[in-house]
């Protein structure tokens, strides 16, 4: 898959995802983007739980549909994975929760996958359904802009934004491929390593913001290793928004019930965001 | 077709439409940096005669290729040839690309080599290479795995590696290699994952089977002075496909030599109960191009794209991806894709012992049990090389149950 422009599409009309930072920018707040695997433990669930994070406040939510070799995932998303692959969740039925969910919310909504189950659904049906049901951008945990060509011609086509990712080993001239390569927002890998909460967030990444400023006008999202108020806190200022997964996957995996992950996850996020609202407005 | 073959893989990786490099971003530039690695150590003399020296003298390069006598007598076909891979210091194939990238780990300055393994032949090689070098070794393994080649877990652990155990999915190689990548991905800066056979993203399958075309380069002249002609064909086993990948490539592009790549087949055709990726046309089902651990290959699969439970006597050949060369090499109607089931294997492993005094590994009884059902409707004039990729010493505990 060779290289393609795309300049038409990248000048489309913004989703629901650039809106959004577009209004979070001039208030100086602190996005939350959150992570939920979806299926986990079940559709209808994630569905509650979902809403639930949205009415606390969370600005975006990808959506993660469930691998079976989720390489670039810790031990929470990995059982939350599995979870969701026993309760029979699929990426056809990912793109049916994403058209439930529209039915009530605007927040925008990323599907977050590994590269395999989109390729097998073939990339224009997907876009098409993708579409359909209401998602705004696709993010690919191991597709990088190099064999990107393809998918990203079908899916801005379709008026999808594409999520790329930088990491603290990307140098500076990648991080330009892949900031061209990427729409609605960058997603900035805070440290080497797998997703998972951490106690605190890198000595290194304020150096790490400063390059892959340099390098874009998009907005940023910086995750992994992000799961408590006082990392929100020490991010506002320097990036757009918090990515937190695993802290609120957690969360599900330790509720009794659907409704009790709604709650315990709605409880979470509430204090992760208003660690952002507050730090910005001291 | 014999030029079109020397050139893969291209600049990006790519054997015709199959491999690539498809990992998450924190590993692109190590792989960069693994491929910059790799290219100046082919360009460097010195890295050549050491590599060149450990073959030799350390592990036992080169093999014998040796006549079965009384193993063609038995079959009644062509004359059949061992290629003794399982001669090698460490019982295996492997030591080979052990080495080789153990050099490399060496001379871009990692301390620290991580590796993943199926039947323990790849983990022991590794452990093994990095005592010999000085390097610190961590290997994963599944449980399953750990559990029914118990004797490679021991060697490991006295030739001082550190093996982890992964109880996921299957609790097979695929999990080992999952748990391995994700220990890169974390200590990237300071470790070199030596992977063990021709997958993964680019370079590995090219820098695997450039470490293990000598088995190739070997055999064609010891064939051409036993015989005085090539022979007619070659079989192998395939998991990832690193020993038949390493016989094949250095008669790629003498068309005359037939390839024939032998899978596993397990106990059935069903998806999960067979390790079969490319001998779909024999009935094996679940085989479709997809991604996996970097290359986009043939993969076993679900119509959804998850990846499939495998099963295979062989720890060995239990995985769910071939290497995307052979996924290329089956495309172009190069070579020929089949499966042996575990009966069939541990049958052969039973007849090579009893006719040439030599106990095969599991993984390269699958490669003889085809050979077996082919040999006698074969003309008698016809000459077969057949790798053996490894002894059966560690398949012991499983052979014993079929005295």
């Amino acid at each position: 898959m060779s290289q393609t422009t795309s300049s038409a599409a990248s000048e489309s009309a913004p989703t629901r995802i650039g809106r959004r930072f577009a209004e979070l920018r001039p208030a100086g707040e602190l996005g939350l983007v959150a992570y939920l695997t979806a299926g986990d433990p079940s559709l209808e669930a994630s569905r509650e739980i979902v809403l639930a994070a949205v009415e606390a406040g969370a600005d975006v939510v990808e959506l993660g549909v469930p691998f079976s070799d989720p390489i670039a995932d810790g031990p929470v998303i990995q059982r939350a994975s599995e979870r969701a692959l026993r309760a029979g969740t699929t990426l056809s039925g990912v793109l049916d929760l994403v058209a439930d969910l529209r039915r009530t919310s605007q927040v925008p909504l990323v599907l977050f996958s590994y590269f395999n189950p989109i390729l097998q659904m073939g990339l224009e049906t997907f876009a098409r359904r993708a579409v359909a049901a209401g998602a705004d951008g696709v993010l690919a945990t191991d597709l990088t802009p190099e064999e990107a060509g393809e998918y990203r011609r079908v899916l801005r086509g379709a008026g999808l934004d594409t999520i790329f990712l930088a990491a603290p080993t990307t140098p500076e001239e990648r991080i330009e491929r892949v900031a061209q390569a990427s729409s609605g927002f960058l997603y900035l890998i805070s440290r080497t390593g797998v997703t998972g909460q951490r106690d605190t967030l890198p000595e290194d990444l304020g150096a790490l913001v400063e390059r892959v400023r340099r390098a874009t006008m998009l907005p940023l999202a910086v995750g992994f290793g992000i799961a408590r108020p006082e990392h929100v806190r020490a991010l506002v200022g320097q990036v757009d928004a918090a990515v937190v997964g695993s802290a609120l996957v957690a969360e599900v995996g330790r509720a009794a019930s659907g409704a009790d992950a709604a709650k315990a996850v709605a409880a979470l996020a509430r204090s992760l965001k208003s660690a952002g609202v507050r730090a910005a407005r001291p | 077709m014999s030029a079109a073959a020397r050139i893969w893989p291209d600049a990006t990786g790519r054997f015709g439409p199959y491999g690539g490099r498809y990992v998450p971003e924190t590993l692109m530039a190590p792989l960069e940096e693994l491929e910059r690695g790799f290219a100046a150590s082919r360009a460097d003399a010195a890295f050549a005669r050491r590599l060149d020296d450990l073959l030799h003298n350390f592990a036992g390069r080169p093999t014998p290729l040796q006549l079965a006598e009384r193993l063609t007598a038995k079959l009644g076909g062509p004359k059949i040839y061992l290629k003794r891979e399982d001669l090698l210091h460490t019982g295996a194939h492997k030591i080979n690309n052990c080495l080789g990238q153990g050099l490399l780990a060496e001379r871009m300055g990692k301390r620290r080599v991580i590796a993943e393994t199926g039947a323990g032949q790849h983990g022991v090689a590794t452990a093994t290479v990095a005592a010999r070098l000085g390097l610190e070794c961590v290997v994963y393994m599944g449980t399953e795995d750990m559990e029914r080649q118990r004797l490679n877990v021991s060697r490991m652990r006295l030739l001082g590696a550190e093996v982890v155990g992964v109880d996921a999915g299957s609790r097979t190689l695929k999990d080992a290699i999952s748990e391995a990548m994700r220990d890169w991905v974390t200590n990237v800066r300071t470790t070199y994952y030596l992977l063990g056979s021709a997958l993964g993203p680019h370079p590995y399958p090219l820098m695997v089977r450039e470490f293990h075309k000598v088995i190739g380069i070997e055999a064609r002249e010891q064939i051409l002075r036993a015989e005085g002609r090539l022979p007619d064909l070659l079989v192998a086993c395939v998991g990832g496909g690193s020993n038949a990948i390493g016989l094949f490539h250095a008669f790629i592009g003498d068309a005359t030599v037939r390839l024939l790549g032998v899978e596993a087949g397990g106990r059935g055709h069903a998806l999960g109960e067979h390790a079969a990726r490319l001998a779909g046309a024999a009935g094996y089902e679940g085989g479709r191009p997809g991604v996996l651990h970097g290359a986009f290959t043939y993969i076993l699969q679900t119509a959804e794209g998850q990846i499939s439970t495998t099963h295979s006597v062989s720890a060995g050949l239990d995985y769910a991806a071939v290497g995307p060369e052979h996924a290329w090499l089956a495309g172009e109607g190069r070579a020929e894709y089949t499966a042996a089931d575990d009966g069939a294997a541990i049958d052969a492993a039973r007849t090579l012992a009893r006719t040439e005094g030599i106990i095969p590994a599991l993984e390269s009884a699958h490669a003889l049990a085809e050979l077996i059902r082919r040999a006698p409707e074969m003309p008698r004039e016809q000459v077969v090389i057949l790798n053996l990729s490894g002894r059966g010493d560690k398949d012991m505990d499983i052979l014993a149950r079929y005295l």
